[in-house]
C-alpha cells in the first residue's frame, strides 16, 4: 500500500446535544459515511465518504446534522487551486480520466442573469393575468411555407405538431442513468401539465407506455431499446446527436446500473456496460442525417414530428441551419451548462458554448435564411427559473427543455455523483433500496408544482409586458436589455444595452 | 374502521415512523430530544419496520375485528373499543404475562421490560391524543403523519370482509 | 436626436374614417372636421390622411407620393423611377402656405407603371412596386415614399392633422373613402415620413395604440423581406396585412383572425372545421398576433376595415347612415359630421367592422363577417 493524498472534501458536523442515536442517518447514507458503533452505542461518521448530498441532513428528525466544506487549506495559490491540485492527486493515484455528473460548476458567465426584462408603463397597459386569459399554448413542428384556405376551410392539415399547454418540456434522461421512479414521476407530471417528457436513449419501460401521448422517444447512437413499437409509442421522435454537458462524446452506462429492468428495456445483457458511440455510425454527414430523419418518419407513417438534438458548439448556427434543411421538424439545442448522468470532467467543463449565445445565433441565422418559421426551436442546458424561460423565448426559442431543475424538484442536491450509482435521493441509481426512496406519486406532484409555479410567474411577467399570448414573446428581443455585457456580446444576443 | 396500511414499494426503511411513534408514547410526546435523551427509560415504538435490503415495510397492530389478543388476555387489560374498534392495552391492568404476544397472528405486540412489565402495542395514537390535548394526533396517527415517503396510509379497510 | 426609424417612439393617437359604400365621392372636408374635433388627442407632432378614389384619371397607374429632404434624393429617385417605370405624369403636390406648418419637405407625386421587362420571373407589378418602395426608402438619400397605391394617396406631416389637411388642400380632393390620424408621440424628432397613415400599395393604416408584440411581429416580417425602417406599429400592421393577404393569399377573415386571434378558450368551443383552421392559423402565424392595445382602420381600394385588439384596450366607435360608415376614436368625432346616425356602436375587441365597396361586390374582402350595419 502506498500513501493516499486524497483528503476529505466535506466535514460532517453532528450536534451531540440533539442527536438521539436513532440511526436514521446511518440507514440513509448509501455512501456509508455514518456508522453505528454498537459497542460504544454511539453514532460516528467518516468525512471522507461524504459527498454532501444532504440526504442525512434532511432526514435527521432532530436537525442535528450539517455538512461543511472540509476546513483543510492548502497554501494560498491563485493558480494552483485546491481543486486543481486534488485532481492531480486523484489522477496520479488512479491513472484514469476524471468523471463527474450534472452540469459544469465552473464560474462561467450566465447570460440569463445579464438580461433584463421590460414592462409596460403609461403608453400601453399591463395585463392582469387574474382577469384576462394569458395564453401559453405552443405548437412544435414543421410549418409549411403557406397555409392553404379554401372556402373558409383548411385545405391541408398542418404537418404533425406537438401541442404544449405550456412551453416547458422535460428533457431527455435515460432509464438507466435515472431510476424508473424518476421517469414515472416526470411522465405523470407531463400528462397532468399537458406537456412532454423524453425517454433519453434508455428505451421505454413497459410501465411507461401508457404515457405515450406525452412521451418523446429518443434515438441515440447506441440505439438502445429502439424497435417499431417504441418508435410508435411516443408523440415525437428525437434523434440525439449531442448533449450539452459532453459534446462530441458518447454515453457510458456502467454495468452495475444494468439490472433486469434496464437490460430488458434497453435490450442488452444484464450487467453489461451500455456504450453509446460518440457519433452515430450511420451519420457521418448532413445527408446521412436526412436519411435517418426520413427513415424514422417512414417507420412511423409520417405521423410524428422528428426532433434533432445537438449540443451548442462553436458553429452551432450553421449546423442548425443544415438540420433545418435536412428535414428536422424541431431543433433542440443543449447548452454547455446542461446536466448529465456521467461525463468526463474536463469535457464537461471546457467543451461547448452557453445556450444563450447559441440560441441567439441560431435564431438570427435561421431568420436571415428565412426558414425560422418552418422549424421549431427548443433550448435547454440549465434553465433554472421562470425568467430564464421568458428570456429564452424572447431570444427566439419556442419552448425550453428542463432536466436539472426537474431533478432538483425531485430531491437532487447537485452533489454531482450521479455516475456512482449511489444517489441517496433515488434519482441517479438503480439500486432498488435507493430507487424506492423516490415515491413517483410525490415526485409527480413536485415536478407538477414546480412547472405550475413557473407557469404562474411567466404569466405574471408577460402581463406586465402587456402581452397575453406567448407567441408575441417569441423572438421579441425588444423585451430584453443587456447589463454588463460587451458590445460584441450584445451584438450576438441581438439586444440593446440597458438604458438604450 | 380506519387502519394504517403500509406500502412496501415506497417504504425506504428509514424508521422515522418508529422514532415518532416512540416519542408520541413517551413522557415527552412532542419533544424528540427530551423523549430520547431525558427520559430514563428508552422510549419504545409500537410500530416495527421490517427491513432486509430493498424489502422494507412498517408493521403494527391490525386492530382485528375478532382480535385473538383480547380473547386471550388473562386480566381483561386488552380490549377492543366497541365504538372506535381500536384494540388497546390498559397498561395499569396488564401483568406482563405475554399471552397476547403468543396469540397475535401478526407479531404486532412488543414487550416493555423496562419497568413494570407490560405488553406494548399500537393504539392508533388514541391515548396520545388524550394525553397531549393535541387535536391532530387523534385524526392521523403520528407514524402516518411523519412518514416522509407516504409509505403509510390511514384509511378505511381494504381487506374484504373486514370492518 | 435620432429620428423615427432609428428609434422606436411610443405614442397615443386619434383616428377617424369615413366611407361611402356605393363609391360616391365626397370632399375631404368631412374627415378634416371629424379629426379636428379630437384635437386634444394629438399634440401637433403628427397628422395625416389617406384618400381613396382621388385620382380617377390615372386609375391604372401607381400614384407615388414622395417627400424629399433635398435635391439629391429627388435626383436619385427620379432616375430610378425613369429607369424602371413608365412615368405618365409627375409634379409637385399642391400645397397652401399655412403659418402652423414649419419646414415641410418637398412633396412630389408620380403616376407610374413598371416597365414589364424589369419584372423578375414570376414577379407581378405589385411585387415590383413593393420592392421599389423598399429600395427608395432605404437607398435614396432623404427620399421617402408616402404612398404608392392606385387611385389613392396619403398626405401627412408634422403638425396637427387639421393643419396638415389645410396645407395639402384636402378640401379640393374628392374620394369615396377617407381615413385620418392625429398623433401624440411621447417624444419625436418631428420627421414628416414618420407621421401616419402608413401605406404600402393601396393599403393604408391609421392606428392608435402601442403593440407590445412589435419585436416579435417585426422579426417575423423581416424574414420575408420587409424592411421596417420606421420602427412603428403601423408599419408592422401594414406589412402583416400585406404578407397575409397578398403574399400568403389568405382570405381577409384569416388575416383578421391572425392579428386579433380568438382566445384558445373560444377556439375550443368552435366547430371542428373552424377549430382546425384557427389552430393552424395560430400555430403558423402566431408571431403576427398583435398583442397590446390598438385600434386600427385599414383602408384599401376595396373598402375599410376597423379592428380592435382582442382585449379592446383602445377606444373605437362605429356608426352608419345610409351608404356611409363612420369610424372614430370618439363618438363625438362622428356626430360632428353626421349628427344623426342611424346606428352607433362600440365594436367588441377582436371583432372587425368591415365596409366593402358595393361596386367591388359585397364579398370584396372575401370575409365571413357581415357588413357592420347589417349584422347588428
Ligand atoms: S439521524 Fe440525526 S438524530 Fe438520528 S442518529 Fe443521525 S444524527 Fe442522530
Ligand atoms: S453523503 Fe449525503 S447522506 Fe451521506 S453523510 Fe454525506 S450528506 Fe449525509
Ligand atoms: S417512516 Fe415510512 S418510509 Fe420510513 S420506515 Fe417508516 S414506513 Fe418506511
Ligand atoms: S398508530 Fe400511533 S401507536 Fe400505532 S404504530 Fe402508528 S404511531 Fe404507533
Amino acid at each position: 500500500m502506498t500513501l493516499s493524498m486524497n483528503t476529505p472534501d466535506f466535514l460532517i458536523e453532528r450536534n451531540r446535544e440533539r442527536c438521539i442515536n436513532c440511526q436514521v442517518c446511518v440507514r440513509q447514507c448509501a455512501n456509508e459515511a455514518h456508522g453505528w458503533d454498537a459497542e460504544e452505542e454511539k453514532i460516528f461518521s467518516q468525512d471522507a465518504l461524504c459527498v454532501n448530498c444532504h440526504r442525512c441532513v434532511t432526514m435527521c428528525p432532530t436537525h442535528s446534522l450539517s455538512i461543511r466544506k472540509f476546513p483543510l487549506e492548502f497554501r494560498e495559490n491563485a493558480n494552483w487551486t485546491a481543486s486543481t491540485m486534488k485532481a492531480i492527486y486523484k489522477q496520479a493515484e488512479t491513472g484514469g480520466i476524471l468523471l463527474t455528473g450534472m452540469g459544469t460548476d465552473r464560474p462561467y458567465p450566465v447570460y440569463w442573469d445579464q438580461l433584463l426584462l421590460n414592462a409596460s408603463q403609461v403608453t400601453n397597459p399591463s395585463i392582469d393575468p387574474l382577469r384576462e386569459p394569458m395564453e401559453l399554448k405552443t405548437f412544435l413542428g414543421r410549418k409549411p411555407e403557406q397555409l392553404r384556405v379554401i372556402n373558409g376551410k383548411l385545405a391541408e392539415a398542418l404537418p404533425p405538431q406537438l401541442e404544449l399547454d405550456l412551453p416547458i418540456m422535460f428533457s431527455a434522461m435515460s432509464f438507466g442513468s435515472i431510476s424508473l421512479n424518476v421517469a414515472k414521476s416526470l411522465a405523470q407530471a407531463a400528462e397532468t401539465l399537458g406537456t412532454f417528457y423524453n425517454t433519453g436513449e434508455g428505451g421505454l419501460h413497459e410501465d411507461l407506455y401508457k404515457y405515450g401521448k406525452n412521451t418523446i422517444v429518443q434515438v441515440a447512437s447506441g440505439r438502445f431499446g429502439v424497435h417499431s413499437e417504441y418508435l410508435n409509442a411516443g408523440a415525437a421522435i428525437e434523434i440525439k446527436i449531442g448533449q450539452g454537458a459532453k459534446p462530441g462524446i458518447g454515453g457510458h452506462l456502467p454495468g452495475e446500473k444494468v439490472g433486469v429492468e434496464v437490460s430488458r428495456t434497453r435490450m442488452i445483457p444484464e450487467q453489461s456496460d451500455a456504450i453509446s458511440p460518440a457519433p452515430h455510425h450511420d451519420i457521418y454527414s448532413i445527408e446521412d442525417l436526412t436519411q435517418l430523419i426520413f427513415s424514422l418518419k417512414e417507420a412511423t407513417n409520417y405521423e410524428k414530428p422528428v426532433i434533432v438534438k445537438i449540443a451548442a458548439v462553436h458553429n452551432v448556427s450553421a449546423i442548425a441551419s443544415g438540420i433545418a434543411r435536412a428535414g428536422a421538424d424541431i431543433i433542440a439545442i443543449d447548452g454547455f451548462r446542461g446536466g448529465t448522468g456521467a461525463a468526463p470532467l474536463r469535457t464537461r467543463d471546457s467543451v461547448g458554448i452557453p445556450i444563450e449565445l447559441a440560441l441567439a445565433a441560431v435564431d438570427s441565422r435561421l431568420r436571415e435564411e428565412g426558414i425560422r418559421n418552418q422549424v421549431s426551436l427548443v433550448v435547454g442546458g440549465s434553465i433554472r427559473n421562470s425568467t430564464d424561460i421568458i428570456k429564452a423565448i424572447a431570444l427566439g426559442a419556442d419552448a425550453v427543455y428542463v432536466a436539472s431543475s426537474a431533478l432538483l424538484a425531485l430531491g437532487c442536491h447537485m452533489c454531482q455523483k450521479c455516475y456512482t450509482g449511489k444517489c441517496n435521493w433515488g434519482i441517479a441509481t438503480q439500486r432498488p433500496e435507493l430507487v424506492k426512496r423516490l415515491n413517483p406519486e410525490i415526485g409527480a406532484e413536485r415536478a407538477t408544482n414546480l412547472l405550475k409555479a413557473w407557469e404562474h410567474e411567466v404569466k405574471e411577467i408577460l402581463g406586465g409586458m402587456g402581452i397575453n399570448a406567448i407567441e408575441s414573446l417569441c423572438g421579441n428581443r425588444l423585451m430584453l436589455r443587456g447589463i454588463g455585457l460587451s458590445d460584441r456580446e450584445l451584438n450576438i444576443l441581438g439586444v440593446l444595452a440597458a438604458g438604450e | 374502521m380506519k387502519r394504517v396500511y403500509a406500502r412496501e414499494e415506497v417504504c425506504m426503511g428509514c424508521k422515522l415512523c418508529e422514532v415518532y411513534c416512540a416519542t408520541a408514547h413517551s413522557e415527552y410526546p412532542l419533544d424528540l430530544v427530551k423523549a430520547f435523551l431525558k427520559q430514563k427509560m428508552k422510549p419504545l415504538p409500537r410500530i416495527l419496520v421490517e427491513y432486509n435490503l430493498s424489502i422494507s415495510f412498517a408493521l403494527q397492530c391490525r386492530h382485528c375485528d375478532e382480535a385473538p389478543c383480547t380473547k386471550a388476555c388473562i386480566t381483561g387489560a386488552m380490549q377492543k373499543d366497541s365504538v372506535t374498534g381500536i384494540v388497546s392495552n390498559d397498561e395499569r391492568r396488564c401483568v406482563g404475562c405475554w399471552t397476547c404476544i403468543l396469540v397475535c397472528p401478526f407479531g404486532a405486540i412488543g414487550r416493555d421490560n423496562q419497568g413494570h412489565k407490560v405488553a406494548s402495542k399500537c393504539d392508533l395514537c388514541s391515548n396520545v391524543a388524550d394525553q397531549t390535548d393535541t387535536e391532530s394526533f387523534s385524526n392521523v396517527p403520528v407514524c402516518v403523519q411523519n412518514c416522509p415517503n407516504r409509505a403509510l396510509q390511514f384509511m378505511d379497510s381494504v381487506v374484504e370482509g373486514e370492518e | 436626436m435620432l429620428r423615427e426609424g432609428d428609434v422606436r417612439i411610443p405614442s397615443g393617437c386619434a383616428i377617424s374614417g369615413i366611407i361611402n359604400r356605393s363609391g360616391q365621392v365626397f370632399s375631404g372636408e368631412d374627415i378634416l372636421q371629424s379629426i379636428a374635433l379630437m384635437h386634444d388627442r394629438s399634440n401637433g407632432l403628427g397628422g395625416g390622411f389617406a384618400a381613396y378614389g382621388i385620382y380617377p384619371e390615372y386609375e391604372d397607374y401607381y400614384a407615388f407620393h414622395l417627400y424629399y429632404e433635398g435635391a439629391e434624393g429627388r435626383e436619385q429617385t427620379e432616375s430610378y423611377l425613369n429607369y424602371f417605370f413608365h412615368v405618365a405624369e409627375s409634379g409637385e403636390i399642391p400645397t397652401k402656405k399655412t403659418r402652423s406648418i414649419k419646414n415641410p419637405p418637398l412633396a412630389w407625386r408620380y403616376f407610374v407603371r413598371p416597365k414589364p421587362s424589369y419584372l423578375l420571373e414570376e414577379e407581378n407589378e405589385d411585387e415590383f412596386v413593393v420592392r421599389s418602395v423598399m429600395y427608395i426608402n432605404a437607398e435614396c438619400k432623404g427620399a421617402f415614399v408616402v404612398s404608392s397605391g392606385k387611385n389613392m394617396g396619403a398626405f401627412k406631416g408634422v403638425g396637427y392633422p387639421e393643419d396638415i389637411g389645410e396645407y395639402f388642400c384636402l378640401d379640393k380632393y374628392h374620394g369615396y373613402s377617407w381615413t385620418a390620424h392625429g398623433r401624440f408621440p411621447t417624444n419625436t424628432p418631428g420627421w414628416w415620413g414618420g407621421a401616419h397613415p402608413f401605406t404600402l400599395l393601396d393599403w393604408s393604416i391609421v392606428h392608435n395604440g402601442e403593440i407590445s408584440s412589435y419585436g416579435a411581429n417585426r422579426r417575423f416580417l423581416e424574414m420575408y423581406g420587409y424592411k421596417l425602417s420606421m420602427q412603428t406599429d403601423t408599419e408592422a400592421i401594414t406589412y402583416a396585412f400585406d404578407y397575409l393577404v397578398r403574399k400568403q393569399q389568405l382570405p381577409m377573415d384569416v388575416a383578421i383572425a391572425t392579428l386579433a386571434a380568438p382566445f384558445w378558450r373560444d377556439i375550443e368551443r368552435m366547430n371542428s372545421e373552424k377549430r382546425a383552421l384557427l389552430k393552424a392559423v395560430r400555430a403558423m402565424y402566431g408571431n403576427l398576433l398583435m398583442n397590446g392595445p390598438f385600434s386600427i382602420i385599414l383602408g384599401s381600394s376595396q373598402g375599410l376595415i376597423a379592428l380592435n385588439d382582442r382585449l379592446k384596450l383602445r377606444s373605437m366607435v362605429a356608426a352608419t347612415k345610409g351608404e356611409f360608415l363612420y369610424l372614430a376614436s370618439e363618438e363625438s368625432a362622428i356626430r360632428e359630421v353626421c349628427p344623426q346616425p342611424e346606428k352607433v356602436w362600440a365594436p367588441r375587441g377582436g371583432e372587425p367592422v368591415i365596409a366593402t365597396l358595393e361596386k367591388r361586390g359585397v364579398q370584396g374582402y372575401d370575409t365571413e363577417y357581415e357588413y357592420a350595419g347589417l349584422s347588428y
